[in-house]
């Protein structure tokens, strides 16, 4: 697979760009791997990149039911920021920032990271509190955020409204310059490649429906749509289905899952410079490349695998969209859609062991995974490659559910779910 | 949005109620004598069915009342609700 650079483009271009190769094989899957894992999602991409590269591990098989990041990589709103509250979660987010920012150049695959800001509003006096203790806490543990006056977030973000006879007046803001957005798409896409590369056989259309054990309750083997694959250590890295999965092996986990929506508007020319987030009246909004709004709404209340959720979460989201931005009042939404999120009960990831010798899991990263997916990838691969939690994911373990030293994410999450 | 049938005051539109988690999880009796692990399932370990789903509801904003229902969590359809203290009714596994 030929190498992306300027001099290729232009070698291209000359032939009409009509000798572009497929970016990554579509091999039959192999009898046995030394690793399997279950979703290519960018999780399970990166995971399968980063066993390749960094552990040698090269006998790997990325398991998909459908389609190469066609589940929540391919349904989220893109934003990346490292400003969590608890020091387990930031230094986690964190490392996954640190690697967004050279991503691209790792992958020799442009996945538009886009440090343009994360702008988090701050409504009433509570919320000024809440924020002003995340940018003590992150910036003591070295992570930026800034707090800003009403007068410097409009400064930063001049669409934003902060006359005092707005329904929610904007008192201030935490602004986390390196946060931004990224190209999902490109990222599922980037990994892929530069696993195939490494020799990781990555199988569509194949969905696992079983996993083997041995007397001695070890995994011996997946069974799939395509036949039987051998293995001693498989990664469970699927999202909303994590339940369906870890079910094939008898267990049961402390995760439901909801749909969760996202839609986005006619393009535009670009009128928002930076990600805004609103906890306090449920909105996020960035503007995409191609000049679409892009707009995150709320989880359903119930329990759903149904890929869609209901009006009236999109339409709350939206009444608060065009009251903080009057001017979208106008806008058309084009598309909207909803991706299934594994959520836990302290709103943080589960990473590691199970109980079962050889089967391993990455998941609970319920409404917020995207951001973390390099991170995530990263320490999921070291853990299964040295059979022991990477010490960023030893707090996030199964069995924190039973200590009782949860992550308690879910008060500190940019917006509540 | 879903049509829900309160056992109590018929058909009325989502916005109208509150759900109420996974039905039919009894709080341990004595949970000082349960092992940690025991704890940890009645807390926090959920079926998360994909397909029949026994969940609870409550209709705030009408009779204010729980009652338990049976969905179809991939196409969302109800197949029954009734009342607390009722027997799950028997539906087919793996209906669509």
């Amino acid at each position: 697979m030929s190498k992306f650079s300027f001099g290729a483009l232009l070698r291209h271009a000359a032939f009409g760009h009509t000798h572009w190769e497929p970016q990554w094989r579509s091999p039959e899957p192999q009898a046995a791997y030394e690793v399997v894992i279950v979703g290519a999602g960018g999780h399970g991409l990166a995971t399968a990149y980063y066993l390749a590269k960094e552990h040698g591990i090269r006998s790997v098989a990325v398991l998909e039911k459908g389609w190469l990041g066609g589940g929540n990589t391919g349904r989220n709103t893109t934003i990346i920021r490292s400003n969590y509250l608890w020091e387990e979660s930031e230094v986690l987010y964190e490392h996954a920032l640190k690697l967004w920012e050279t991503l691209s150049h790792e992958l020799n695959y442009n996945v538009m990271y886009s440090p343009r800001g994360v702008l988090m509003l701050a409504h009433n006096l509570h919320d000024v509190h809440v924020f002003k203790r995340h940018v003590h806490a992150n910036r003591l543990a070295g992570i930026d955020n800034e707090w800003l006056t009403a007068a410097e977030a409009k400064k930063f973000c001049p669409p934003l409204d902060i006359s005092s006879g707005m329904r929610h007046p904007v008192l201030g803001a935490a602004l986390q310059r390196r946060g931004g957005v990224a190209r999902h798409d490109a990222v599922a896409w980037g990994y892929a490649r530069a696993a195939d590369r490494l020799g990781v056989d990555i199988i569509e259309n194949c969905e696992v429906t079983g996993i083997r054990r041995a007397p001695s309750g070890a995994v011996t083997a997946v069974d799939t749509t395509r036949g039987e694959i051998r293995t001693r250590r498989i990664g469970v890295v699927a999202a909303g289905h994590t339940s369906v999965v870890l079910a094939m092996a008898g267990l049961r986990m402390p995760i439901e899952s909801f749909p969760l929506q996202a839609l986005v508007s006619e393009p535009v020319k670009p009128v928002l410079p930076c990600v805004v987030m609103s906890n306090t009246i449920h909105a996020y909004i960035s503007q995409s490349d191609k000049g679409e709004l892009v707009i995150g709404a709320g989880t359903d209340q119930y329990v759903s695998y149904s890929q869609r959720g209901a009006l009236h979460v999109t339409a709350h989201t939206l009444d608060a969209i065009c009251e903080l931005f009057p001017m979208f009042r106008r806008m058309r939404m084009l598309r909207n859609w909803g991706g299934i999120v594994d959520v836990t009960p302290d709103r943080s990831p589960i990473i590691g062991k199970t109980t079962v010798p050889g089967l391993y899991v990455n998941c609970g990263w319920g409404t917020g995974g995207f951001k973390a997916t390099p991170g995530s990838g990263h320490v999921f691969a070291a853990t299964l490659a040295r059979e022991e939690p990477h010490p960023l994911a030893a707090p996030f373990s199964l069995e924190r559910f039973t200590t009782g030293r949860l992550i308690d994410e879910a008060a500190a999450a940019a917006v509540s779910h | 949005m879903l049509l829900i049938n309160c056992p109590y005051c018929g058909e009325r539109p989502e916005l109208e109620f509150r759900y109420g988690g996974e039905a039919h999880i009894a709080r341990p009796s004595d949970p000082a004598a349960l092992s940690d692990e025991l704890w940890t399932q009645y807390l926090y370990v959920r079926s998360n069915s994909k397909g029949v789903h026994a969940e609870r509801w409550r209709h705030v904003h009408g009779c204010g009342r729980f009652f338990n229902a049976l969905r179809n969590t991939v196409t969302d359809k109800f197949i029954a609700t009734y009342k607390v203290g009722e027997p799950r009714p028997s539906a087919p596994e793996g209906r669509r």
